[in-house]
């Protein structure tokens, strides 16, 4: 027998209630339970970032936390974040610079710019890259993602 | 891959995840910020039957001034730490160390005392602990016991911890006027595990004196290295032929290689990590 438990959570602003097996990983529920296959799975270790989604507020690894420890939590995944100002400027941004190719990496990309930039981060190369140094991208090169990053803070600073 | 099942309990208050912890079998384990076991389990080189999240417990979430100390509860995420007036006012050696731990992600769920209970060798944590001769508070069923840093990390992954217990909080001595701290690591890219790093703390007024100087991702744990230190108390600056002496030092600590970097790259990285790290004391 899976040993299982009932949870109840606001995802993308809509509350939900599931069993969930103990032993399921917080992206695998979003994904095959509710059918929100934003979030990408890499490494299922925390190194590749290809997971990272908002709980609560902060950005986190979703492969390294289980979908029962998300009871009560407030969730917003890439399907979410388009809501949000700077996160549709950052989707537009990303594909004026080219900053995706196979895209794998793009949803948990997205979500660690967004962190940095709604913190009011500055268009300082190096910092972003520090910021962005837990997202692998295997495509890309990084240099079009930083691009599309400085583009949003500069556009930000115009207005 | 995907984690074994386990049994899942997420108590509300310390006495109850302490009964949950009072278990013979050893195949109970507390899940902080899961930052290290999640990855385990999921590789399955951990396997709890019972894991007992410590997410749910409040009284373990606090970072507080108290009898000239800086008490600082297991539960507190890096992220926490970084953000805290009272430990950039009184532990600068964290606020220098943490942005190197992992990435911003990685610092949003992971703990204090995750870290300090694992004592991976590459981790700072162990070794800002040591430097700063910090109290590891411990808890079971059956009481309370404190433990000095130094006498925390026994070996690779090996802590005085016992069956039943676990880290409660973690309380660091508010150094004196005039102590200086110093920290530098060489990783491959910001984030990941160290191939060496030092922290060192230090007593700046002439002449230098109560040096702590403690490695990391050198050994089999965080190193302290008295005859180093030695090198650094009684002296104004360290130069010449005290430098010197510190380098020997440094060369016969006891390396262990790892997947970043064999013996000879370590003993090499060691001494830049000391040098870069004391020049930023005196700059
Ligand atoms: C991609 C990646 C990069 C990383 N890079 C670094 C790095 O550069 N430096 C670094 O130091 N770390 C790094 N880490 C590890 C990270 O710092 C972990 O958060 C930390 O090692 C463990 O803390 P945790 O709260 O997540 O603990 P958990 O993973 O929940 O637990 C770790 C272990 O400690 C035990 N434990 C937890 N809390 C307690 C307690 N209060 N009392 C007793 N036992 C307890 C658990 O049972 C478990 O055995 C990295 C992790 C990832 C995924
Ligand atoms: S799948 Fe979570 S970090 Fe790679
Ligand atoms: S676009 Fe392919 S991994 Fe980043």
């Amino acid at each position: 027998m899976i040993n299982s438990q009932n949870i109840s959570l606001v995802v993308n602003g809509e509350p939900v209630s599931a069993s969930v097996p103990n032993r399921t990983n917080l992206v695998d529920f979003l994904r095959n339970q509710l059918g929100l296959t934003g979030s990408h799975v890499g490494c299922e270790h925390g190194v590749c970032g290809a997971c990272t989604l908002e709980v609560n507020g902060s950005m986190i690894r979703g492969c390294l936390m289980l979908a029962v420890q998300a009871d009560g939590a407030e969730i917003t995944t890439v399907e979410g974040f388009t809501s949000r100002d700077k996160a549709a400027q950052l989707q537009r941004s990303f594909q004026k610079n080219n900053a995706l190719q196979c895209g794998y990496c793009t949803p948990g990309m997205l979500a660690s710019a967004l962190e940095y930039v709604e913190a009011g981060g500055g268009a300082d190369r190096a910092a972003i890259r520090q910021h962005l140094s837990g997202n692998y991208c295997r495509c890309t090169g990084y240099q079009s993602i930083v691009d599309a990053v400085v583009d949003v803070i500069e556009q930000g600073a115009k207005q | 891959m995907k984690a074994a099942d386990f049994d899942y309990q997420r108590p509300s208050n310390l006495e109850a995840a302490l009964d949950l912890l009072d278990d013979e079998s050893g195949d109970v384990q507390v899940l902080a910020g899961g930052q290290s076991l999640m990855p385990m389990m999921n590789f399955r080189l951990a396997q709890p039957e019972l894991l007992v999240d410590l997410n749910g417990l409040e009284d373990l979430q606090f970072i507080r001034e108290a009898d000239g100390h800086i008490q600082i509860g297991s539960m507190t995420r890096y992220c926490e730490l970084e953000n805290s007036p009272l430990i950039q006012q009184h532990v600068p050696l964290f606020s220098k160390a943490l942005p190197h731990i992992a990435h911003v992600a990685i610092r949003n769920r992971g703990t204090i005392g995750g870290s300090t209970a694992l004592a991976d060798p590459a981790a700072e944590m162990p070794a800002l602990l040591i430097a700063l001769d910090a109290i590891i508070v411990a808890r079971s069923r059956h009481g309370e016991r404190s433990i000095k840093a130094a006498e925390f990390f026994l070996g690779l992954y090996e802590t005085a911890l016992e069956m039943g217990e676990l880290i409660a909080s973690i309380s660091i001595p508010i150094s004196e006027a005039g102590c200086e701290c110093g920290f530098y690591e060489l990783a491959r890219r910001h984030g990941d595990y160290a191939m060496a790093g030092v922290a060192i703390t230090v007593q700046t007024t002439n002449p230098i004196s109560e040096a702590r100087v403690v490695f990391f991702a050198v050994s089999d744990r965080a190193t302290r290295t008295e005859a180093v230190e030695n090198q650094l108390n009684g002296v104004s600056t360290l130069a010449g032929e005290e430098m010197k002496n510190a380098m020997e030092e440094i060369g016969k600590l006891d390396f262990h290689g790892d997947l970043n970097a064999d013996i000879a790259t370590k003993q090499h990285l060691a001494k830049v990590v000391f040098k870069r790290a004391i020049a930023e004391i005196f700059s």
